[in-house]
């Protein structure tokens, strides 16, 4: 060790001229670590020589560090994405024509095949069915969701908070929690009668307890360290509750919102086939008396099916926002 | 001249059994001046972090008291910024929201001036708007220790932030939080379990026991900065420290 080899501090207090001071003190801010090294150069090649995907402002994301052969391929190759169509749609095909022959050979005359059920569809869309009772659906679960979000993540941060409310309130949660929304049904009819409010009502029981229970358990996990933070920086209740604890709670939130939403969809198709004349639901059960047209009623399954796709889709889509991508492990 | 003095505090959780008790801290008197940079060393568990979280308010002591600037401390307060072993730095706000957290009563323009000062102070500068899981464990510790900064706090109380970074880093980080303490003139009193840290860094040492928890020695570390890690007054002071603390200087000797 030389004499001036290890130096700390600078001579002179003050602080060095704004152009000089990242090049003489800041010229990788950590030696060792190569994610801080070059300021938004590309660290590695994808193998046909694309840049790397960049994240925003510049950063580099952290790179995989690779040893030997592998290397982490950005994008990926035309094979892997051709086989990932290929696989799902080849098994859907193989799945169909297995449908279609079980019904033929075994001439049942009841069931449906793929052809029937592709005919109702079309025969639905047609009679502008189709359109309108899927609305009807959709709309009855937007409400009743909305309601249950407005409701249920405001009342889970405030139980997950103040402990008192919680003693309190909790056995009531629990108590309610494991009765299923389908039970609700003869009342919410006494209550409402056959209108909209009865299903929108019962997907709001449906889903406000999971939304309620996950935004407790949020806060009640939280980490110590940012509430102290927040605390130290002299946050009001208020904006301790905006910017603090909705925020660190918000990946385990939206978690809960999306296991919210398939019971929401599952609970509007059976309150349809009872309490209203319109939606999927009531497309089943409509279906199903009115001459056992059972290539409707398995029509009008492959629509919620697909809707509950295209919704968990949707809802996944909001775990990719840097505010919250953070809580879902490693990307 | 004081900024902090802690008078005869002592603490003791309680135990797993009932009516058990855990003696950490054990009357624990210290005084820190305006503008000096003190450093608490003592080994793992002795109680240091407990001492720091009581000094800034998050803990009640079971006896004696804190004062700041006179003041009897009773929480924490954003003219006295607290720096966390374990990052504070807020996951779901990138580098520039982050360092702006403690400006929320300032206008815009002042707020993104300020911010892109202690940016630049801690070389962030190209990183606004990465979000904290995107960056290094030595740029999330800079993250914080620009908003600390940012805040413009009296004091900074600082709990092992470089304890989990490597050695390099380590020393790189060392560096610039002396040139920053220089520049900004804060108080700041620093917890750490590495002696060479603390003589590294700071005008004074205080140097902890074991549990129960007392002061043992306070060394004064009168030397001129920059500090040279092989120059004979560094290694008297550290030497010193390794002595006090009971610790052979020859690896494989059993401590004394
Ligand atoms: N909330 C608590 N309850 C019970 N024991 C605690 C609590 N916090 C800390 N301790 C104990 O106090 C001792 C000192 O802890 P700490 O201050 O974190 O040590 P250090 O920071 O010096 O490593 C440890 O033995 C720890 O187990
Ligand atoms: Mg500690």
């Amino acid at each position: 060790m030389s004499a001036d080899s290890e130096i700390l501090g600078s001579a002179l207090p003050a602080r060095p001229p704004a152009g000089a001071s990242r090049a003489v003190s800041g010229a990788s801010p950590d030696t060792s670590e190569p994610v801080a090294t070059d300021l938004g150069a590309p660290t590695s090649q994808g193998v046909f020589g694309a840049a790397p995907k960049t994240t925003r402002g510049g950063a580099c994301a952290p790179q995989k560090r690779v040893s030997g052969k592998k290397l982490f391929v950005w994008p990926p190759s035309t094979d892997a994405l051709l086989w990932r169509i290929v696989r799902p749609v080849g098994m859907a095909a193989l799945f169909l024509t297995a449908w279609g022959l079980a019904v033929r050979w075994s001439g049942s005359d009841l069931f449906p095949t793929p052809g029937n059920v592709a005919r109702g569809i079309v025969e639905l869309i047609q009679k502008g069915l189709l359109f309108k009772y899927i609305v009807a659906s959709l709309f009855r679960v937007s409400w009743g969701f909305t309601l249950a979000v407005i409701i249920g993540v405001p009342l889970g941060l405030v139980l997950g908070w103040y402990s008192r409310a919680f003693q309190a309130l909790n056995p009531f949660i629990q108590i309610l929690r494991p009765i299923s929304p389908i039970a609700w049904i003869p009342l919410a009819i006494l209550w409402f009668g056959v209108s909209d409010a009865a299903p929108i009502f019962l997907i709001f029981l449906a889903s406000v307890f999971p939304i309620t229970v996950s935004s407790i358990a949020a806060v009640q996990n939280m980490q110590p360290v940012y509430l102290r933070a927040a605390l130290n920086f002299g946050l009001s209740t208020g904006e301790l509750f905006r910017q603090v604890i909705f925020r660190a709670c918000l990946p385990q939130i939206i978690t809960g919102i999306r296991i919210a939403l398939g019971v929401a969809w599952l609970v509007v198709v059976a309150a349809e086939m009872i309490a209203v004349n319109s939606g999927l639901g009531y497309l089943i059960i409509d279906a199903r008396n009115a001459g056992k047209r059972y290539d409707l009623v398995v029509a009008g399954m492959v629509m919620i099916g697909l809707i509950g796709l295209v919704l968990d889709l949707l809802v996944r889509q909001l775990e990719k926002f840097d505010e919250v991508r953070w809580g879902y492990g490693r990307k | 001249m004081t900024a902090v003095s802690i008078r005869n505090v002592s603490m003791r959780f309680a135990g797993k059994k009932n009516g058990d008790s855990i003696r950490v801290l054990e009357n624990i008197d210290a005084e820190v001046a305006h503008g000096e940079f003190v450093c608490i060393v003592g080994p793992s568990g002795c109680g240091k972090s407990t001492l720091l979280n009581i000094v800034a308010g998050f803990l009640k002591a079971t006896s004696g008291d804190v004062l700041v600037e006179g003041e009897p401390v009773i929480a924490p307060d954003p003219r006295r910024i607290f720096v966390f072993q374990e990052n504070g730095v807020f996951p779901w706000l990138n580098v520039h929201e982050n360092v702006g957290f403690g400006l929320r009563k300032q206008t815009r323009a002042q707020r993104d001036q300020t911010i892109a000062r202690y940016i630049d102070m801690v070389s962030l500068a190209g990183f606004e708007n990465a979000y904290p899981h995107e960056l290094s464990g030595g740029m999330r510790q800079r993250v914080e220790i620009a908003r600390a900064l940012a805040a413009n706090p009296d004091i900074i109380y600082m709990d092992e932030p470089f304890g989990a970074l490597d050695f390099l880093t380590r020393l790189k980080m060392r560096a610039d939080l002396v040139r920053i303490w220089q520049s900004e003139k804060k108080t700041i009193l620093f917890v750490t379990h590495d002696i060479e840290e603390a003589v590294q860094l700071a005008d004074r040492v205080l140097v902890m026991s074991n549990r129960p928890a007392t002061i043992q020695e306070v060394v004064d570390v009168d030397l001129p900065r920059p500090r040279h890690l092989d120059s004979p007054g560094y290694l008297e002071k550290r030497d010193r420290i390794f002595k006090v603390m009971g610790m052979s200087l020859r690896v494989g000797e059993t401590a004394t």
